[in-house]
């Protein structure tokens, strides 16, 4: 019986595919099954045959430590053609994301990233994605034997566990160690964000003239109650952490209120914010971009304009 | 060493206008992507810490009418020599097809020691065709780098996974993929511009690398490519700072976005 293999470094992403998953197997006839890779490979298994998968391929293989790609790629190719697996839905995570394109190759398959949604249409499963920066959804199939999707984190909502366990197969992988060594991993300062839940969020981008003056952003969210997010630059030079972009490669947010400050509103950093109830854009450029996104629109120096919008929040 | 950059010439997302939720790439000019800049300054660095290094821009022309003029961006910002691989086929051909053109390209140009692309393209960013490479190649790849150091057994590589960074080390050759956070890519200098008219850069056909259509015929079907339905208000408050704030006040609790 032809399957569908679900597979990601994430625990949560993989239960989410093993759960989604299941629901597409039984529509398309096929089986589901998931993989477990590294060193906690039993736990998740567990894991993964609660949340629906019938069977879970398990390998504590020494070759998986750090999960680099190419021998997870191959650990995987092997796992799919054992499992006869039809489609291969791993986690859009930075590994997974890493790994759809090796595996896909060594599985002589097409493959689609980055999919936000998924959709049966026709006995087939169709993936929608991003083109064009996030200016347009494109929505694919994958023509060959074997079909690799990539999906976001978050893309399938999952309920409880079902009561039973997947069956676990040991399969005989004979990995070969990466010649990528890790060397050391160092943590990254920052205190967690959610984005993804504000109900208020402030946006700061490149209008921003120095690092510093992040102290007066900052207390414009205090006083309006709402989360600090940014754009890429600002990310790239460590003024802000990683967790705090939005759009494209970041958060897809959807606060009720959304205001941004010197942002001009390219595409993939609207793409995160397209889902807001009200959208507030202050830049100094008449002409610029985020105007055209926004409801309402203040042409203005953010230096004027954030001490008296500060004032003018407090207590609401 | 040798470095090989692959980069794509995308249509300038910035000037693609949607109509009838489609967009309009008519007379949308072609650029260098950005992350392709911060590859090829990813590559010019190395090249000046490891020294006695070449570096090979490389590309597969999609469409772009002037691709010899684009390319002469990443001649003029320092790289030594570029190669165009021109095709009807390439036109419609997805991310398997580019790797295999792309992987055949460099074992055409004699192979390289580090090849370096970006995490992603500007237009379709799906962040497949290095891995893919990697894998025809059958050589170590390391994604999202955001710093390169050559050394170690070859290469030592940081990358941020999130909530932590990684430090990897691998033995050439090796795909990198890098992050733009790793560079601001330079601007090339009058001067640099006008000698990247004189590097040399050679035009293939897919015959030249041994390849025919079919071998990049797409495996993925696109379906539809729609923009989604955005409706705003696009209203402009008017006044000096202190009217516009309090029209904005006024608009927001109207809205209902600021009851505690
Ligand atoms: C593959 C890929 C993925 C990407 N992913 C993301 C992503 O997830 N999120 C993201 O944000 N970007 C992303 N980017 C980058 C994106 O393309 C833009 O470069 C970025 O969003 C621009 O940020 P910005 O608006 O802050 O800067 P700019 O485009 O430089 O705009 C700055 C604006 O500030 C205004 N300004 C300047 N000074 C002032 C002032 N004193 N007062 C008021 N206004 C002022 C200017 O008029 C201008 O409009 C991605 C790019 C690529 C290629």
């Amino acid at each position: 019986m032809a399957d569908i293999l679900v597979y990601s470094d994430s625990l949560n992403t993989a239960k989410e595919l093993a759960f989604k998953g299941k629901e597409f197997a039984a529509a398309l006839g096929m089986g589901i099954s998931a993989a477990a890779l590294g060193a906690d490979a039993d736990e998740t298994a567990a894991q993964l045959g609660a949340f629906g998968a019938d069977r879970v391929f398990v390998s504590k293989d020494a070759a998986l430590e750090g999960l680099q790609t190419d021998v997870v790629s191959d650990a995987l190719a092997k796992i799919a053609k054992e499992a006869d697996a039809t489609y291969v839905m791993v986690g859009s995570t930075r590994r997974g994301k890493e790994l759809a394109g090796r595996l896909a190759q060594k599985l002589g398959a097409g493959a689609v990233t980055d999919v936000n949604s998924v959709e049966l249409e026709d006995g087939k499963l169709v993936a929608a994605r991003f083109k064009f920066g996030g200016a347009t959804v494109a929505r694919e199939t994958v023509d060959t034997d074997i079909k690799v999707f990539a999906v976001m984190p978050k893309a399938f909502e999952i309920e409880d566990p079902v009561a039973g366990a997947g069956t676990v197969v040991t399969p005989d992988l004979s990995l070969t160690p990466s010649a990528v060594k890790l060397v050391e991993t160092k943590p990254k300062e920052g205190a967690a964000v959610n984005l993804d839940a504000a109900d208020r969020l402030v946006c700061i981008g490149r209008g921003l003239g120095a690092k510093d003056d992040l102290t007066i952003v900052e207390a414009f969210c205090t006083a309006l109650g709402g989360e600090l997010g940014c754009t890429k630059s600002l990310c790239d030079w460590e003024w802000l952490a990683e967790n705090r972009l939005v759009g494209l490669s970041g958060a897809k947010t959807k606060p009720s209120l959304y205001i941004s400050l010197g942002i001009s509103g390219q595409v993939q950093h609207t793409v995160g914010i397209s889902s807001s109830k009200v959208i507030v854009a202050v830049n100094k450029d008449d002409k610029a971009l985020i105007f055209n996104h926004a409801d309402y629109g203040i042409v203005g120096d953010i230096y004027d304009v954030i001490p008296v919008l500060t004032e003018a929040v407090k207590g609401k | 060493m040798k470095i090989i950059v692959p980069v794509k010439t995308n249509p300038d997302l910035q000037m693609v206008r949607i109509k009838n939720r489609q967009p309009v790439l008519e007379a949308v000019p072609y650029i260098l992507g950005d992350l392709d800049k911060n590859a090829v300054e990813a590559a010019l660095q190395l090249q000046a810490e490891a020294g006695d290094t070449q570096v090979i821009a490389l590309t597969l022309n999609q469409g772009n009418r002037k691709i010899k003029d684009t390319m002469k961006e990443a001649l003029a910002m320092g790289a030594d020599e570029a190669y165009i691989v021109t095709d009807d086929a390439l036109v419609d051909t997805d991310q398997a097809g580019k790797a295999l053109a792309i992987a055949k390209a460099i074992e055409t140009i004699g192979g390289a020691d580090v090849i370096i692309f970006g995490e992603g393209s500007h237009d379709g960013y799906s962040g497949q065709v290095g891995p893919r490479v990697a894998e025809l190649l059958g050589v170590p790849e390391i994604g999202f780098a955001r710093k390169l150091t050559p050394g170690g057994p070859g290469i030592q590589a940081e990358r941020s996974m999130g909530d932590f960074i990684e430090v990897l080390e691998a033995p050439l050759p090796i795909v990198i993929t890098v992050a733009s956070e790793i560079n601001e890519p330079r601007i090339p200098t009058l001067m640099n511009i006008m000698k990247a008219g004189k590097k040399p850069s050679t035009d293939w056909t897919l015959a030249d690398l041994g390849l025919e259509a079919a071998d990049v015929a797409p495996k993925n079907k696109i379906l539809s490519n729609l923009a989604e339905e955005q409706d705003r208000k696009n209203i402009m408050l008017e006044g000096d700072v202190n009217a516009q704030v309090a029209a904005l006040i006024d608009a927001l609790t109207r809205e209902g976005v600021l009851e505690a």
